[in-house]
């Protein structure tokens, strides 16, 4: 496996380090703990928002910090979630005295080192309020899982969270904004062909040339099943159908359809997906009110995509249009 | 006979130049139903670890500080789910082990609060392929080695092999916590990661035993 590196060790630092140097009008970059602010520093007054995870998802979550988003965000090394060391300065940097709100994607390793960091936080007198992102339909949320994993969808959350405090709502506010995204949204996704952890150097699961793997998560973990490739409108509705029946889409619903690509996937592709996600949501009746494509939580290389619905309201759709200034996304 | 800070120290550098000797192995147990990194994050873990014991200017005075510098450091280098599991471990293990040295009662006290910890932070039990399947044998077997009067080192050669034999017998288990869960049924048939770094660990501290006592 080729990869534009230098040192596999360095990779995530020295990535950082870039992203820090390009987007320097809006984002400030900490070493020694890593973690990524905004340009200026805490917004006083407002609530502060921290998420943060492995690596390897760019633009998650480093690629959200700036106005209308994310005020710090704390990089792992590849897809292994940040330390506690790391987290609870990050939360510091975010805090302008109204709080902090940590957004964690349900993996085991994020939420006990979010739990950890928090409890260090709040022992110095920050109030934190916490989040768990879990829009995976293809794990069921059993007593036999972990639960079910926060991926993609996450990007919602930390858009919608982020313009909430950012016109003002106190902690409480931001998170009931936050709950109410997780609670109406959903993800599924695809890989054709698994990606390659730098220092691990061989793919993260294997898959002949004629296989597909459903119901992946974003850290090269392997899915539910693995099946034979299939044209892109089959493989599409494999994917929305388990996510509109979790979320009992009914005809005059409102939502937010969102294809993302996990990195290897070309965007004329993406667009394919979405075209037949769209049409499977109008055959229900779904009115598809607001749209987003492209790579937004991606896994390293790894060739495939996930499909995201958000059943919106007009509040959730007002947050959502809020203007943002971030790296990956402005509007 | 009992076990010192001399021995802890070894312990901990046996422990780490297994962790690095199997650095893919335990790689590779991981890609198989999680994501592949479970030697990678403990290998950066304990070269921490080795760096901070070599950089020492005095010895330290008890078992449970050699304990708590794993813990700090396993907790801010490892992320991950291993981080705060093995760091809480050693924690609370580090806690009961505030001494000079170790006799065979002891050992089994530090390695009932070592699960305890586990537990508590991963709320696993056992049965579910995770490190709990390794400890808690390694426990129950400390447990009949000190009762039955056995010496600290006789402790650990038993808690290591049963920590072994749990690896082991996680083979054909469904996982049912952390990320192998998600795989569901595919989750048999395959050895766990934390399971087998936990049998490195304890066999480490029943070799460090035995060439303590030779």
């Amino acid at each position: 496996m080729k990869k534009l590196i230098n040192d596999p060790q360095n990779v995530v630092a020295e990535s950082v380090e870039g992203f820090g140097w390009a987007h320097a009008d809006i984002v400030a970059v900490s070493f020694d703990p890593d973690f990524v602010s905004r340009a200026g520093g805490a917004v006083a007054g407002k609530v502060g928002l921290v998420s943060g995870g492995g690596s390897g998802h760019e633009p998650l979550h480093a690629g959200f910090v700036g106005v209308g988003m994310l005020d710090a965000a704390v990089p792992g090394a590849v897809f292994t979630s940040p330390t506690p060391d790391q987290i609870a300065p990050a939360i510091a940097a975010a805090n302008g005295g109204a709080g902090v709100l940590a957004i964690v994607k349900n993996y085991t390793g994020d939420v006990l080192n979010f739990e950890t960091a928090v409890e260090l936080a709040e022992a110095d007198d920050i109030e934190v309020s916490t989040v768990i992102v879990n829009d995976d339909v293809a794990v069921l949320d059993s007593l036999y899982t972990a639960g079910r994993r926060g991926v993609a969808g996450t990007v919602c959350v930390e858009k919608i969270a982020g313009a909430a405090a950012e016109r003002g709502d106190n902690l409480a506010a931001v998170t009931a904004v936050a709950e109410h995204v997780i609670a109406n949204v959903r993800t599924m996704g695809v890989a054709l062909a698994a990606c390659t952890v730098p220092h691990a150097g061989q793919p993260s699961f294997d898959l002949t040339d004629d296989e597909i793997e459903i119901g992946i998560g974003i850290h090269g973990e392997p899915g539910r099943r693995r099946i034979p490739l299939a044209p892109a409108d089959d493989i599409t509705e494999m994917l929305l159908t388990p996510v509109a029946d979790d979320l009992a889409l009914a005809a005059g619903d409102d939502v937010l359809l969102f294809v993302n690509g996990m990195g290897g996937t070309p965007a004329s592709e993406l667009y394919i997906v979405y075209r037949q996600a769209r049409k499977l949501l109008e055959a229900r009746g779904v009115r598809v009110t607001r749209s987003l494509v492209g790579n937004y939580v991606t896994s390293l290389e790894m060739q495939g995509a996930s499909v995201t619905v958000l059943r919106l309201d007009s509040e959730l759709t007002a947050l959502w249009d809020a203007p943002v200034n971030t790296a990956a996304m402005h509007w | 006979m009992t076990l010192d800070v001399a021995w802890a120290v070894d312990w901990t550098r046996r422990t780490a130049d297994e962790v690095f000797a199997r650095r893919s192995e335990l790689n590779e147990l991981d890609r198989q139903i999680g994501d592949g990194d479970h030697g990678e994050n403990m290998a950066r873990g304990f070269t921490a670890v080795i760096a901070r014991l070599d950089a020492l200017e005095e010895p330290l005075g008890t078992v449970g500080d050699v304990l708590k510098l794993i813990a700090t450091t396993l907790m801010s280098k490892v992320g991950g789910a291993a981080g705060p599991l093995y760091g809480t471990a050693y924690l609370r293990a580090a806690k009961v082990s505030a001494t000079p040295a170790l006799d065979a009662p002891g050992v089994v006290a530090m390695l009932e609060a070592a699960l305890e910890g586990i537990v508590a932070r991963g709320k696993a039990t056992t049965g579910e392929k995770t490190m709990v399947d390794a400890w808690s044998p390694a426990v129950e077997a400390a447990v009949a080695g000190s009762t039955g009067g056995a010496d600290a080192a006789a402790v650990l050669v038993s808690a290591a092999s049963a920590a072994e034999l749990g690896a082991v017998a996680t083979i054909p288990l469904v996982a049912t916590k952390g990320r192998a869960s998600y795989l569901g049924e595919r989750s048999a048939g395959h050895q766990d990661p934390g399971a087998t770094s936990t049998a490195i660990v304890l066999r480490a501290a029943s070799d460090a035993a035995a060439a303590h006592g030779a």
